[in-house]
């Protein structure tokens, strides 16, 4: 049976997939651009590439400023995102099972971080940081993010723990089991896709933040966005190399949507982003 | 005799709708819950407290050597509200925020009832509508940057050449806030879009049965059974858009930096021009709390003001 | 009010590798209250969705009365459609919910709201014509949602799938009684989906049996009860459903289960396998050997108050009876089980193909 939706609008679909195609007009242009020799690319404007060469990609892999970057970005991404698990994950149970003091305030405090301004953060992040010595370490950047990336997962968390019903946990509790080998053994399985959701959005919400782990980190750390704006030099501006990592850089960001792909919609479903 | 079950595709939507999921809220009162939320209480003071704190140190001093301070009180607030400078990226950045509202909103709604909602394409759609979304800032400006280019930009080059219009990022104003704008929109309308389109899919289908057996038009549907059901998602989209780009920084910067003059200077950017660039802590202090207080309060009264209207 | 007619009705959702529902004819004739009966999963909603046109099926063809609708939409079938939970504009009033239909097909103003106050007195809404449909319970919701379907002037036939699945059990007695009653005074085709056997025996003029995408039997409730056409019928109405006992029929036509002689096969049966089948409401325990019948060890008996069951076995078989609360039977006894003689059927593939009549001359009485 047809959508019935779809029914009334045949055009729909026509509409939706030129607004794909226009959508992914500026990335291909950058894919293009990525594999023409400089010259090319300054010379004349052509639609199509008339030389391709893969010397940017050759660069960006074996000169190590530019893969470790890359790595970089990677690491931190990864580090956040268990951090902001690990720490989000017992949070959300308490706000999702127990009334304590201060609770309420307490999560929307939390909330509020979400909506502070990072630029606000730049100068007291480049000088406690640098006094703690976490400045210009993968795990600095992880730290840092967690600044809006843990409200978001406690956020997210909590919607998905209250739809399970608490006879499960009191069932637990009657079976003998002690809270942290119950929410292990128990729980966790059962909130497996809010885990995936919370984990999408994390290292979503991290990859592509440029301010913060700009500031905090100088050459070991340094995220791929940092190392981008190499390119720019007397001689003028790389093209070529600049395109080739902005292309590298969306790769990570497509493969987790593709695994994640059906969590999406449920997890934007919880309207929690 | 064995009865073979016949898979009559009961699609997910062929439930009744959800009721809320939450429970009845009878938690138990319970303190020692306050250990399971430490580990969140002291991650986010050190990466929000206590930055804070600091700016709020340096927005009351002036600050001529970490050894060599001043108490001011009051004054660097009062100079950074009275500052143009500040005044104008004020004003620029609201506007800028309210063209975003105006665009991506409707646009992003109508993405959501195009998209496909059944079979092979919904995961193809899914993808590239998510993807923009998943780019680093940095290279979202990277990507406008180039593709708006009238000479190596494909952007650039067809609106100056296939349409004749004049158009150059770097040197007018009005094309570099265009570009800005429709660089946002290509960016974030696919937040938008997937909000509600995930408010559309939670519709179970027998309400467009019984929307076709009433004799419903196309537009009469989408008033009655999907717009109302968009209320709740809308509500955090425009709160989210709202914010973000009240705050944005880093793609405006990479394609213009903030120029040319201060067409594009937003209040981030001009907030850490003071900061990192020309270090002065003092006003920068002052201008950073300013700041967070407007979006907070803003927020907040958008927030009550969307709540408040859907009961 | 027309006759729904279907001519070779069948759909596969997966290009014809299995099918939903096969081919079938079959006419639902204007003015009755039809319940189709079956387990999820045997096409009920395929066959109602084809019947309203929000599915086109596969093969075959669909006539309003004389009006081919095959390919008809919806929206112009004349047909109402209730569904399992209420399907409400719920921004709208209950008045606005009534009113939708007509004023889609623009109806004038008049006589909108003439219909939407007959419909809402018929189904005693008038009390809540102004509130907002949200805040009203499910069960209204759902006569609402029923309102709906009965208000416009060209509907018929009345499609009904499991709509009292969200409803109360207190409320659902007074709905069906409710929907008998409108019934009566419209005098719409009705086919009411459910997969609740005594929903359908109470409420129906006459049930029609699915089993596996196909029409098993179709007749008045008490007909399907006393001489079920199909196994499936046999088992799936009445509680608990029909005994069924494998026996073989010989070449002296005598039905033999196991080694015990139960009967005489009536109709012109060749040997073979054939399966027995008899309610447990018609096998008395004790009381003479007299057949159709056999010997079988008791082993339990259910007090279920107003009658016990007794449970036996059979040469391995389970056999059950429904007899008089005061009677009781031990455990480990070996009784004798006799059917009713013209209740007891032979069936062969799941059809019926005949019925046991008693071994000439046997038993005494």
């Amino acid at each position: 049976m047809k959508p019935v939706a779809t029914r009334r609008l045949p055009w729909a679909r026509t509409v939706f997939w030129l607004y794909a195609a226009t959508l992914m007009l500026p990335l291909l242009w950058m894919l293009g651009m990525s594999i023409r020799p400089n010259e090319d690319i300054l010379g004349s404007f052509s639609l199509l590439p008339q030389r391709v060469t893969f010397d940017n990609y050759r660069t960006f892999f074996t000169d190590s400023a530019w893969y470790s970057s890359y790595l970089n970005s990677i690491v931190y991404t990864s580090i956040n995102a268990v951090l902001s698990l690990v720490v989000a994950l017992p949070a959300a149970y308490a706000f999702s099972r127990f009334r304590f003091a201060g609770d309420k305030h307490l999560f929307f405090w939390l909330l509020t971080n979400r909506m502070a301004p990072p630029a606000v953060f730049l100068l007291p992040f480049f000088q406690i940081y640098q006094s703690v010595g976490l400045f210009d370490t993968h795990l600095g950047v992880a730290i840092a993010h967690m600044l809006f990336n843990v409200p978001l997962a406690v956020w997210i968390l909590e919607g998905f723990m209250s739809g399970i019903p608490r006879e499960i946990d009191e069932t637990a509790a009657v079976d003998g089991y002690s809270l942290p080998r119950f929410f292990v053994r128990i729980f966790l399985p059962m909130i497996r896709s809010a885990i995936g959701v919370t984990a999408f959005f994390c290292f979503m919400f991290s990859w592509v933040e440029l301010l913060i782990a700009r500031t905090i980190t100088s050459v070991n750390a340094k995220p791929i966005a940092a190392t981008m704006t190499r390119t720019v030099s007397a001689a003028g501006v790389d093209w070529g190399l600049l395109a080739t990592a902005g292309v590298l850089t969306i790769i990570p960001g497509a493969i987790v949507i593709w695994f994640v792909r059906n969590y999406i919609a449920k997890g934007f479903a919880l309207g929690r982003v | 005799m064995t009865v073979t079950r016949i898979e009559e595709p009961v699609a997910d939507a062929a439930a009744p709708p959800e009721t809320s999921d939450r429970q009845p809220d009878v938690k138990p009162k319970n303190n020692r819950a306050w250990l399971l939320v430490l580990p969140v209480v002291v991650s986010v003071a050190f990466t929000a407290v206590i930055p804070l704190m600091t700016v709020v140190n340096f927005s009351v001093q002036d600050i001529f050597s970490p050894s060599d301070r001043i108490f001011v009180g009051l004054e660097w607030f009062r100079s950074v509200s009275r500052d143009p400078e500040v005044r104008s990226a004020f004003l620029r950045t609201l506007m800028f925020s309210a063209q975003v509202l105006l665009v991506e909103i409707p646009l992003g709604v109508a993405i959501a009832v195009s998209m496909p909602r059944r079979g092979v394409w919904v995961s193809a759609a899914l993808v590239v509508v998510a993807l923009p979304l998943l780019i680093p800032w940095n290279v979202v400006g990277t990507i406008w940057q180039i593709f708006a280019r009238a000479d190596i930009g494909l952007g650039g080059w067809t609106v100056n050449n296939v349409l004749g219009v004049d158009f150059n990022y770097t040197l007018d104003s009005t094309d570099a806030w265009i570009t800005v704008l429709v660089m946002d929109v290509w960016h974030w309308t696919p937040l938008v879009a997937l909000l509600a389109y995930a408010g559309l899919r939670s519709i179970p289908d027998p309400y467009f049965q019984a929307a076709q057996i009433d004799g419903a038009s196309g537009w009469a549907t989408f008033r009655h059974i999907q717009l109302p059901r968009l209320r709740g998602v809308l509500t955090i989209a425009i709160l989210l858009r709202f914010m973000d780009s009240f705050m944005i920084y880093t793609e405006p910067f990479v394609v213009t930096g903030g120029g040319p003059g201060n067409a594009t200077s937003f209040l981030s950017i001009l907030l850490s021009k003071i900061a990192v660039g020309q270090f002065d802590l003092g006003p920068a202090g002052a201008f950073s709390l300013l700041y967070f207080l407007i979006v907070q309060i803003v927020s907040y009264v958008f927030f009550t003001v969307l709540t408040r209207s859907g009961r | 009010m027309a006759d729904v007619r279907l001519e070779g009705v069948g759909h596969s959702y997966d290009g014809g590798r299995t099918w939903a529902l096969k081919p079938m004819t079959w006419t639902w004739r204007s003015g009755r209250a039809y319940a189709l009966l079956g387990p999820s999963g045997c096409g009920k909603t395929t066959l109602l969705n084809i019947i309203s046109g929000l599915l086109t099926p596969t093969e075959g063809r669909i006539w309003l009365d004389d009006r081919e609708v095959t390919a008809v939409p919806t929206a112009a079938r004349n047909i109402a459609q209730v569904f399992q939970f209420p399907v409400l504009y719920e921004e709208m009033s209950v008045y606005d919910n009534l009113a939708f239909p007509l004023r889609n097909r623009r109806y004038p103003k008049a006589e909108i709201d003439q219909r939407v106050r007959g419909v809402s007195r018929l189904l005693g809404l008038d009390d809540h014509l102004g509130r907002r449909s949200r805040r009203l319970d499910p069960g209204r919701q759902q006569i609402v949602s029923l309102g709906r379907g009965l208000v416009r002037s060209d509907v018929a036939a009345v499609l009904l799938d499991e709509p009292l699945t969200v409803v109360d059990p207190a409320l659902k007695w007074t709905l069906r009684s409710k929907l008998k009653e409108i019934h009566r005074d419209t005098g719409h085709t009705l086919i009411y989906v459910t997969h609740d056997q005594t929903e359908a025996l109470t409420f129906a003029d006459e049930v029609v049996v699915l089993n596996d995408g196909a029409i098993v039997q179709a007749g008045e409730p008490a007909e399907l009860f006393l001489s079920p056409a199909h196994e499936f019928v046999g088992h799936f109405i009445g509680s608990p459903g029909m005994n069924v006992l494998p026996a073989e029929i010989a070449a002296d036509g005598v039905v033999r289960v196991g080694q015990s002689a139960v009967g005489r096969a009536v109709g012109d049966l060749p040997p073979g396998p054939v399966r027995v089948g008899v309610r447990p409401e018609f096998v008395t325990v004790g009381g003479g050997r007299a057949t159709p019948g056999l010997s079988a060890e008791v082993t339990g008996v259910d007090r279920m108050g107003a009658y016990n069951l007794v449970h036996a076995r059979a040469d391995g078989h389970a056999l059950v009876a429904k007899v008089d609360a005061a009677s009781s039977y031990a455990p480990g006894a070996v009784e004798f089980f006799r059917f009713a003689t013209d209740r007891a059927f032979l069936f062969r593939d799941a059809v019926r193909c005949g019925s046991l009549a008693p071994l000439e001359g046997g038993g005494a009485a």
